[in-house]
């Protein structure tokens, strides 16, 4: 038996418990609305393993989740969250609120702080007092609310692109005028099928398909909706705030 | 001579074959007394690729009948496919043990939910996919994987239904899946002859289909055999076939350099 | 009060071959407020009686969802009904993240009544961190010292591929499939007009099996009392009646209460006055209007 010392050159590998699936998420508050979307791509090294696997859900007619990073975790962490907001509907009879859900999706982020999910979420919604809002979270929990974020494989590409068209970053307002601080719908609604375009013409892992859901606020009229074409509302009731989705093609290669 | 079979032919490559064992002197090093409780830390034992498509009445999944040790062709008729109640075949690659023990925990779960209940509550493919990326994903946050990669697939209430779960509880669906060295070598040719026609390709189509891919698949993979199983589920129900020998040509090689007469 | 001998712990037998605290468990059941359960092809309704400890206390719950598919109404100890309906909603989850399933509605309530639980045991892996609750079932309470039977009764609607369903479940640890059955306080008055018109209940629409609901929890009432928005609960399962907005196209489970009661109670037809002979006092037995399912 020859001896194992000459042969081995021994690499030293453990099990990894992680994988990066791709794709890119992206949501953007209003005035009295936000806008929350993903791609629909799932891929894993070079290869595509689906076209069609949503990373954007909605919780509650008032909140959608949007996960990015490691699929498998992303799905455990929605389906746990899903599972925390029923609880809270038994207990209270009511939807969480927003800000609450943030809280609690800080809380259930940082539980995991030494073997963490690893999934970056954005939160988006509508508050309390009917403004529109995003909340972005780390792996570990840490958030903040903003008025947008991109987060993903094409982060570094769709951010700077947000930066100057939301927070008008390197922009000169025109003299004796200021940058209005929330976009309208159909504004936004743009900047994110650009957002997606482009990430798809840059990036391999962004594509297939874009899902966008359009969360308005309580007694807001669809207004600048009109354009868009095969819109699907998920609202459970009428007269609260109403969720709708819309899912476009993107390319494919 | 070296009585170690994994250490004969070609060395695993880890970026595309990472559900082929390692050969014994490169495999981590690890020290069975450090931890009293040993995991599965590379798979031993293994299946290569599966492969699994939708066609007009249901699902077909199909994989060759070899488990390999190492690049040693160890056993040469394991069935790789398996019915699990009365909707659904699975179908995994990997390690032959860590699938073997899924298949009798699956088992249990059938005797347990269908045949003592018997109150016509049965699990259907979307339920058996849950319920394993369940399993999976759970062995994997205890860092103690069940080292496979299944295809799920199934057909009930008039749905059709093909899904992929992994060692670490990936999922996803979709019309065609291939796993390990399949999802290079035959996941084009599924796509290109399936995608878009699931709701027209005929049974016998998309078993020539099926068939073409495992030809390429032994042309080219190392770890396979010219022998396979085909898994079908429709409206009658699941039903696996016997072992079937893969038809091959080996003329065109003549003309290989390398291969045939030639001396230069 | 009467007392036995052989009472003081539910492991002993009588002599008589009874377990008199799980009698008294059933008991308890009695005290509490009426409940009634109907069902019909499309749809399971339940509807009860809330009492109130005075004008300046609000009333008493009820009904409680279980899940989109399920609901309940009880009748005894509210406290223990807690415990029983908190271990259902957690039995509804875990089938959710395991088998992303809504739990069948009969294996539910076999799960509080026997020892059976819906999740099988898993042999090989344990993920008992998907799973949750475990140790609630009320059979076993009559089996083991030091444990009493729960001082509640259950009517349970739900819905899966086969259609609505209606069960009650018993502190004795027993459940059964019904067509229509009542439980609470002075039930039997209201099992006696069930009896008598559950066999046009299967075609009834939502509106019309309301209104037999209601007629047979009026007959649950006291004398001087009558049914008011502010005493009625009404759970539905089925596709949205006529009065209803904001139902999910499952027809998911409801609680009306207050205001959107008010349409069914006017649909009510008003007593007979002169009530002839008092009807004559039920059956020694317990006539159940129990059909083979």
């Amino acid at each position: 038996m020859p001896s194992m010392e000459h042969v081995a050159h021994p690499q030293q590998r453990a099990f990894n418990p992680y994988t990066e699936n791709g794709g890119t998420i992206l949501a953007i508050a209003g005035a009295d609305f936000t806008v929350i979307a993903g791609d629909t791509r799932q891929s894993e090294g070079y290869s595509i393993q689906t076209r069609y696997a949503p990373k954007v859900f909605r919780l509650t007619d008032r909140a959608v989740l949007a996960v990015n990073g490691f699929a498998a975790d992303g799905n455990m962490f929605v389906k746990k969250v899903k599972q925390r907001l029923e609880w809270y509907r038994h207990a209270h009879a009511k939807d969480m609120p927003l800000r609450a859900i943030a809280r609690l999706i800080q809380t259930m982020l940082y539980a995991q702080r030494f073997f963490p999910y690893y999934v970056y979420n954005i939160l988006g919604g509508i508050e309390d007092d009917g403004t529109g809002a995003v909340y972005s979270f780390d792996p570990v929990g840490s958030y903040e609310r903003e008025a947008c974020r991109a987060a993903g494989a094409a982060q570094s590409l769709v951010q700077p692109f947000l930066d100057n068209q939301i927070y008008f970053k390197n922009q000169q307002a025109a003299p004796g005028q200021t940058h209005p601080s929330h976009l309208p719908l159909p504004d936004v609604l743009s900047i994110v099928i650009d957002s997606f375009t482009s990430a798809t013409e840059r990036h391999i892992e962004v594509g297939d398909g874009l899902e966008m859901y359009i969360v308005l606020a309580k007694g807001r009229n669809t207004q600048g909706m009109e354009s868009l074409h095969g819109v699907q509302e998920l609202s459970s009731k009428l007269d609260g705030e109403r969720v709708f989705v819309v899912r476009r093609e993107l390319k494919k290669d | 001579m070296d009585h170690f079979p994994t250490n004969w032919g070609r060395p695993r490559n880890d970026a595309f074959d990472h559900y082929n064992t390692y050969p014994i002197p490169v495999r981590p090093q690890n020290n069975a007394f450090a931890d009293s409780v040993q995991r599965t830390q590379q798979p031993i034992v293994t299946g290569t690729s599966v492969l699994g498509l939708k066609y007009k009445d249901g699902i077909m999944i199909a994989s060759d009948t070899l488990a390999s040790y190492g690049s040693l062709a160890r056993f040469k008729d394991i069935k790789r496919l398996h019915q699990v109640g009365d909707f659904t075949a699975i179908g995994a690659s990997g390690d032959m043990s860590d699938f073997q023990a899924l298949q009798r925990d699956l088992e249990s779960l059938i005797i347990s939910e269908e045949v003592t209940e018997q109150d016509g509550h049965k699990l259907g493919p979307k339920e058996i996919h849950e319920y394993l990326s369940n399993v999976l994903y759970g062995k994997r946050c205890k860092m103690d994987p069940l080292w496979n990669s299944v295809i799920v697939g199934g057909f009930k209430d008039g749905e059709r239904f093909l899904a992929y779960v992994d060692l670490l509880g990936t999922t996803y669906t979709s019309s065609t899946i291939a796993t390990g060295y399949g999802a290079y070598i035959a996941q084009p040719l599924l796509r290109k002859a399936v995608e878009g026609k699931e709701d027209v390709l005929t049974e016998a189509e998309a078993r020539k289909i099926l068939e073409d891919c495992l030809r390429v698949l032994f042309y080219r993979d190392a770890r396979s055999l010219d022998k396979y199983q085909i898994a079908t589920v429709n409206a009658s129900g699941p039903s696996i076939s016997d072992s079937i020998k893969l038809e091959t040509s080996w003329g065109f090689a003549e003309g290989i350099r390398g291969y045939g007469a030639q001396t230069q | 009060m009467f007392r036995n001998t052989y009472d003081s712990d539910n492991t002993v037998f009588s002599p008589q071959g009874r377990l008199h605290q799980v009698e008294y468990a059933l008991e308890a059941v009695k005290q509490g407020s009426a409940a009634i359960g109907l069902r019909s092809k499309t749809h399971s309704v339940l509807l009860a009686l809330k009492r109130s400890t005075g004008d300046l206390a609000s009333y008493q719950q009820k009904m409680f969802r279980i899940d989109d598919h399920v609901g309940i109404a009880i009748a005894g100890l509210t406290s223990d009904a807690r415990v029983l309906s908190n271990f259902m909603r957690q039995q509804a989850l875990s089938s959710r993240m395991v088998f992303n399933r809504p739990v069948p509605v009969n294996r539910l309530v076999s799960a509080i009544a026997d020892s059976a639980s819906p999740l099988p045991p898993s042999p090989l892996w344990d993920i008992a961190d998907i799973r949750c609750g475990g140790g609630a079932e009320a059979q076993v309470n009559t089996q083991e010292y030091g444990r009493r039977p729960y001082g509640v009764g259950f009517l349970v609607i739900g819905q899966d591929h086969t259609g609505p369903h209606l069960y009650e479940f018993s502190p004795s640890g027993t459940s059964f499939e019904y067509y229509a059955i009542s439980i609470g306080a002075r039930n039997q008055s209201a099992k006696t007009y069930l009896e008598k018109h559950y066999e046009s209940f299967a075609d009834c629409s939502l509106e019309d099996l309301i209104r037999h609901g209601l007629h047979a929890l009026r007959e649950t009432l006291q004398q001087d009392k009558e049914l008011t928005p502010a005493n009625t609960s009404i759970g539905i399962i089925g596709p949205a009646g006529k009065a209803e907005k904001d139902v999910a196209t499952e027809g998911s489970f409801r609680i009306r209460e207050g205001d959107d009661v008010k349409v069914y109670i006017a649909s009510m037809v008003p007593k007979a006055v002169p009530e002839p002979a008092a009807a004559p006092p039920p059956a020694a037995g317990d006539e159940d209007v129990q059909m083979a399912e």
